[in-house]
């Protein structure tokens, strides 16, 4: 019966309501209250998507649980949703995610209680949103709209700098979509309608893609974020909330590289192929340079975000390998590990990065400190904390048997196929990434109790345990048997390939 | 049939380790010590008991080799990646020999660990790192194998950082993890090349391919490399890490910081050997590269010798058995560069027996002096840790390769093997293997010696008078149960499985799991000399090795139990030599300034010049800036008087005409 809901709709829009209701029953005096009906919200939203991977087909690319509705019929503006292979598995990341913040936020928020449940629901709907969108303009407006949650939870719950965090924030990320826009109108105008997939078959000429691809290319790189466009991150990171910085890592990072596959690849397939070795080339500085910027940092917040930077940089190198690895051996098939890998690196990214950063909002929340130096000897006061951490903190590293390691291992494998100075340099984080990682353990939890702060510790309750219970399952579920995983991927990903292996030339 | 069996016995083998583990580790508070070690050890004990019932069935009753997966653990366009499991004799080999020093150390932890506030973590943790290590000798595959690797690094990690307030501790570490790394780096590098050319990571069909790889040449930047040669090697990088080959040594001393019963199970029997393993167990790859045996020849001999002499000027008793163990594992590689895979499993072997129970030794010896480890503040012990005593010189006897002793039977057969080869640098790796045999007796009896022998140097830290001597007794049962079990393998093992191991032709042991390519078959040429290992044992001194080995423990006697000053003597007279090796080669010092500060240095300059100065200050606040002053000067424009305006207005209208008219 639940085959014919509209799903997608359900997912969007109920997290939204829910965010109103949760603003009107709240207010600080019944805190409770409006605690237990987003977590009530969220639950119903996990258990929507659940029906959205049971329902879902694994055997098609084409797109399910397809909506249409015409909306603006004026300028042709439609209300499409719709999911395949590579969008609903992020989807399922999104609900996932706010589970988690709004559980994280149980113990810790006290001020503005409801607004601040509300703002994380209502920018689940609009996520979601962004990863269902089919009609190019909802997705504009979803893309942009859920910057507006974002900035306030950096600009309400933020530390000290935060309103130079959230403009920065703000300006960066608006200004790399407003050319976006250019090129979603100018593609409206080409194929006469605002549907994703009609772009894919335009006719554009190659000073037409590359522009086109450009366009993109700003909106996108800002947000995964790829270097030099990276700043805005370890800043809004820093100020941001737990539950803020939770939700940028585990999710806005993905929705560009989802940009990267839902838009530039197959809709600009021959710049895409031109302009790889530049693609490449910035994702190896964004996994060498930037890891290497994570080991100098004096800041634990600060150290997390670049490294979070740094594992992104593997997802863009993942999704854009495809024209030398096929150029090489002429084999698509030897093409699907690079994407896949990029694919799973997107969804673990999410457990390593975002566990991370709210164990640290754990920590920040008892210590109100940012800096390494005032840890120290936090594994003799806080053993359950430091066993979980340390588990992310491997994840984080790539260690087999954990999720962070199924994308890396596929995409360094596939980088050896494009090129062996590929594959080397992406190997690099192999070491880099446990230097740092390493090392901040090490100063954090390992040696002598720093302070009496330290000492006076207490390690973490039931809730806190639930949480990373969750997230630890999931880190091992994907490790031990990532194959259900990639059996969502791999038609969708199939049809991505053979849409952006082709020439509109 | 069988095969279920063996399938069974496998499965109960690697996954009753981490039952034991699960369970000592996650209620282990609530369930109490006692129960913790003994679910961690009735688990080991099941593992061993089905080690031994693989073993019976592949070396005695030959079933065939059992290869399966066990389910797909993802596939992603041609590739396919598999969790499996294969059962053949070098498997079988190297898991009974895990699971029983394993078993033993689980044992000696319960005397060792007593007392300890994470007792429960301790036990939880080693069962964790054997399940891993069975996962690594049993996997049939490189995903397996990596997953193996890569876990038992992390427990090694965690163990060495076991007592993590220790500053020392928490630095050795992550050192070792971090240099375990580097290793990595190449290893995962070397699958990806394997993946590349033979489409698939399963060891069967890998080695099935090789072969009719062996011409196939790869353009890496425009030189031209045999791939095999590449994979070959990149893969030994990451041997070279886990099994403490130079350069990648420097994290085994500092290994020492975690618990005796960790140094003795990880850093000496089992995990450290797993290169030596991932070697033989290549050997289809390795065999055809004569480049890639020749380096793992020169490598593993060169550390043979020049690591083991480190122990000479060492006085931690640990670090010095530390020494010993990169030196043996020099010996192994060595070996395996001869194409002598049989020999270096064998060596592997009867190493784990007696260099366990060198730790274990030497960790009864630290538990009776109150965690003493330096070897100038002990002295004389034989008289108060008989069989402590006892133990540690059959240890020190089979280490130095005296016969009958097992170390005599596996590293005479290496030495002689790599007499006879003729793999490019076999010569250099000859001498450096027979001045190994003079050197390793040499400390190892040196610390014997200083440990149980001479006058008494034990010093009470605090009150700096000697210690009463009612003070120092023999430790608890449960730590002297394992020197005991573990003696009588150093004893008898090389006699009884040195026939075969190594002599017994195409029926030997690990026939099967291995491959000799013909022209690299120097092993058969010694079979025909052989007569049994009692004839070995017997003309044993008519070879150089025996001779060398009795004078290192002549040499040692005289330093240091009838002569001591002759000690002072020749350190005075060899000052460079003696700072040379103080200073460990300058390893240490070299990395410390290239690597970690240099890599320190780059970080900090890549955050302050990239990062904040050119693309924060610069690029970014900069436009910001350029904005608000574009603003101003624009803003002047607007200056609301109706004359500036018209005037401009009426510019720009002759602008218009002129241009229209002209």
């Amino acid at each position: 019966m639940f085959a014919d809901w509209p799903l997608l709709s359900l997912l969007i829009w109920l997290p939204a309501i829910g965010g109103v209701l949760v603003l009107f029953v709240g207010g600080d005096k019944h805190a409770a209250r409006a605690r237990f009906l987003a977590l009530f919200f969220s639950l119903l939203n996990m258990f929507f998507c659940v029906l959205a991977y049971i329902y879902f087909d694994n055997h098609t690319y084409k797109m399910q649980f397809v909506e249409n509705i015409t909306w603006i019929p004026a300028y042709g503006i439609h209300y499409a949703l719709g999911v395949d292979g590579i969008s609903l598995p992020l989807i399922f990341l999104t609900a996932f995610t706010t589970l988690l913040v709004i559980l994280a936020s149980w113990k810790t928020i006290h001020q503005k209680v409801s607004q601040y449940l509300a703002t994380f629901l209502i920018m689940q709907g609009m996520v979601i949103g962004v990863f269902a969108a089919l009609d190019s303009l909802l997705f504009y407006i979803f893309w942009e709209g859920m910057l507006i949650p974002m900035y306030l939870s950096i600009g309400i719950w933020g530390s000290e700098n935060r309103s130079y965090a959230a403009i920065k924030f703000f300006l960066f990320t608006f200004m790399g979509s407003a050319l976006m826009l250019v090129a979603l109108l100018y593609l409206r105008i080409q194929v006469n309608s605002f549907y994703i997939l009609d772009f894919y078959e335009a006719p554009l000429s190659m000073t037409v893609q590359v522009l086109i691809f450009v366009a993109f290319l700003l909106a996108f790189a800002v947000k995964v974020p790829m270097w030099p466009v990276h700043t805005w991150l370890p800043d809004a990171h820093t100020e941001a909330p737990a539950g803020g910085s939770v939700v940028l890592a585990a999710l806005m990072l993905k929705m560009g590289a989802y940009g990267f596959l839902r838009f530039s690849m197959p809709i600009t397939p021959d710049a895409s192929r031109a302009l790889d070795w530049f693609m490449i080339t910035l994702s190896l500085i964004a996994v060498v340079y930037i890891g290497m910027i994570a080991i100098a940092q004096k800041d634990m917040k600060k150290l997390i975000a670049y490294s979070s930077v740094s594992h992104m940089g593997f997802v863009t190198l993942g999704c854009f390998m495809l024209y030398i690895i096929t150029a090489k051996t002429g084999n698509v098939l030897d093409a699907y590990m690079g994407l896949e890998g990029a694919m799973v690196q997107m969804i673990s990214h999410a457990f390593g990065s975002g566990a991370m950063f709210l164990g640290f909002g754990m920590l920040y929340e008892r210590l109100h400190t940012r800096l390494i130096s005032n840890f120290g000897g936090i594994a003799k006061t806080m053993p359950i904390f430091s066993a979980f951490f340390i588990i992310f903190a491997l994840s984080n590293i790539g260690l087999p048997g954990t999720s962070g390691f199924v994308g890396e291992f596929m995409i360094i494998l596939s980088a050896f196929k494009a090129n062996f100075w590929i594959a080397f340099s992406a190997a690099l984080t192999l070491i880099i990434g446990a230097v740092y990682t390493l090392w901040m353990y090490k100063r954090v939890f390992y040696g002598t109790i720093a302070n009496e702060h330290v000492a006076a510790l207490k390690d973490i309750g039931k809730l806190e345990i639930l949480i990373f219970s969750l997230i630890t399952i999931t880190i091992f579920g994907i490790g031990l048997y990532p194959a259900p995983l990639l059996d969502m991927f791999h038609v969708s990903v199939g049809h991505l390939l053979e849409l952006s292996l082709r020439s509109k030339l | 049939m069988i095969v279920h069996h063996i399938q069974t016995a496998s499965l109960i083998c690697i996954l009753s380790p981490l039952l034991g583990a699960a369970i000592s580790g996650l209620a282990g508070k609530r369930i109490g010590n006692r129960a913790s070690h003994t679910v961690a050890i009735v688990g080991l004990a099941i593992s061993f008991a089905a080690a031994i019932y693989l073993f019976a069935q592949v070396v005695l009753y030959k079933v065939p080799v059992y290869n399966a997966d066990l389910y797909l653990w993802g596939g992603s366009g041609r590739f396919s990646f598999h969790a499996g499991i294969l059962v053949d004799s070098l498997t079988t080999v190297m898991v009974t020999t895990v699971t029983f020093v394993s078993l033993l150390v689980h044992v000696y932890s319960i005397g060792y660990m007593r007392g300890d506030p994470a007792y429960h973590r301790f036990f939880s943790y080693m069962s964790l790192f054997t399940f891993f290590m069975l996962v690594l000798v049993m996997g049939n595959n490189f995903l397996m194998l990596f997953f193996g690797w890569e876990g038992v690094g992390l427990v090694s990690y965690l163990l060495i950082g076991f007592w993590f307030e220790r500053e020392s501790a928490a630095r050795g570490s992550m050192k070792a993890f971090i240099v375990n790394r580097v290793g990595d780096f190449g290893f995962i590098l070397g699958i990806a090349v394997v993946l590349a050319y033979f489409g698939t990571l399963d060891y069967a069909q890998v080695f099935k391919q090789a072969p009719s790889l062996a011409g196939e040449i790869v353009d890496i930047s425009g030189t031209q490399f045999s791939v095999i040669t590449v994979m070959a090697l990149l893969l030994f990088v990451g041997a070279m890490g886990k099994s403490a080959q130079i350069p990648l040594h420097v994290w085994l001393p500092e290994s020492m910081e975690g618990p005796t019963p960790i140094s003795a199970l990880i850093h000496a029997a089992t995990m450290v050997t797993a290169g030596v393993y991932m070697v033989a167990r290549l050997s289809p790859l390795f065999e055809f590269s004569e480049v890639a045996l020749s380096v793992v020849l020169v490598f593993g001999a060169t550390g043979a010798l020049f690591l083991g002499m480190l122990a000479l000027v060492e006085n931690d008793i640990k670090r010095v058995i530390a020494y010993s163990t990169m030196s043996q594992l020099g010996y192994m590689m060595a070996a395996n560069g001869v194409s002598a895979f049989s020999a270096a499993i064998f060596h592997l072997m009867t190493h784990a027996c007696f260099k366990a129970l060198l730790f274990l030794a030497a960790g009864s010896v630290i538990v009776a002096l109150h965690h003493q480890q330096d070897m100038r503040k002990m002295g004389g012990l034989r008289k108060y840790l008989p069989i402590t005593y006892i133990t540690f010189l059959i240890g020190a006897l089979a280490l130095a390769a005296l016969p009958p002793f097992a170390g005599f039977y596996s590293k005479d057969a290496i030495i002689e093997v790599v007499k006879q080869a003729n793999t490019p640098g076999a010569t250099y790796a000859y001498y450096c293997l027979l001045i190994g045999a003079f050197v390793t007796s040499l400390y190892i009896f040196r610390a014997f010696f200083m440990t149980f022998h001479g006058e008494e140097r034990m010093v009470d830290d605090q009150n700096e008078h000697k210690h009463g001597h009612g003070e120092i007794h023999e430790s608890e049962y449960f730590i002297l149960l394992p020197l005991v079990l573990l003696a009588i393998p150093s004893i008898f093992l090389g006699f009884m499985m040195v026939t075969p191991m190594l002599y017994s032709g195409q029926f030997s042991l690990l026939g099967s799991s291995i491959y000799v390519a013909p022209e690299f078959d120097f092993m058969t040429a010694l079979v025909t000399h052989y007569d049994g290992p009692a004839y070995m044992a017997l003309t044993a001194f008519m070879h150089p090795p025996f001779w060398l080995s009795v004078l290192g423990i002549l040499m040692a006697w005289c330093f240091y139990v009838k002569y001591p000053y002759w000690a002072t003597y020749t350190r005075k007279y060899m000052e460079i030599f003696y700072c040379v090796l103080k200073n460990k080669y300058g390893f240490d010092a070299f990395n410390d300034f290239f690597f970690v500060r240099g890599v320190r240095g780059i970080s900090q300059f890549f955050y302050r010049i990239g990062d904040v100065k050119i693309i924060d200050d610069c690029m970014v606040n900069g436009t910001g800036r350029a904005i608000s002053h574009m603003s101003a000067w624009v803003r002047k424009l607007q200056s609301g008087y109706l004359y500036h305006y018209v005037f401009v207005m009426i510019l720009g209208l002759f602008a218009f005409l002129a241009w229209v008219l002209l």
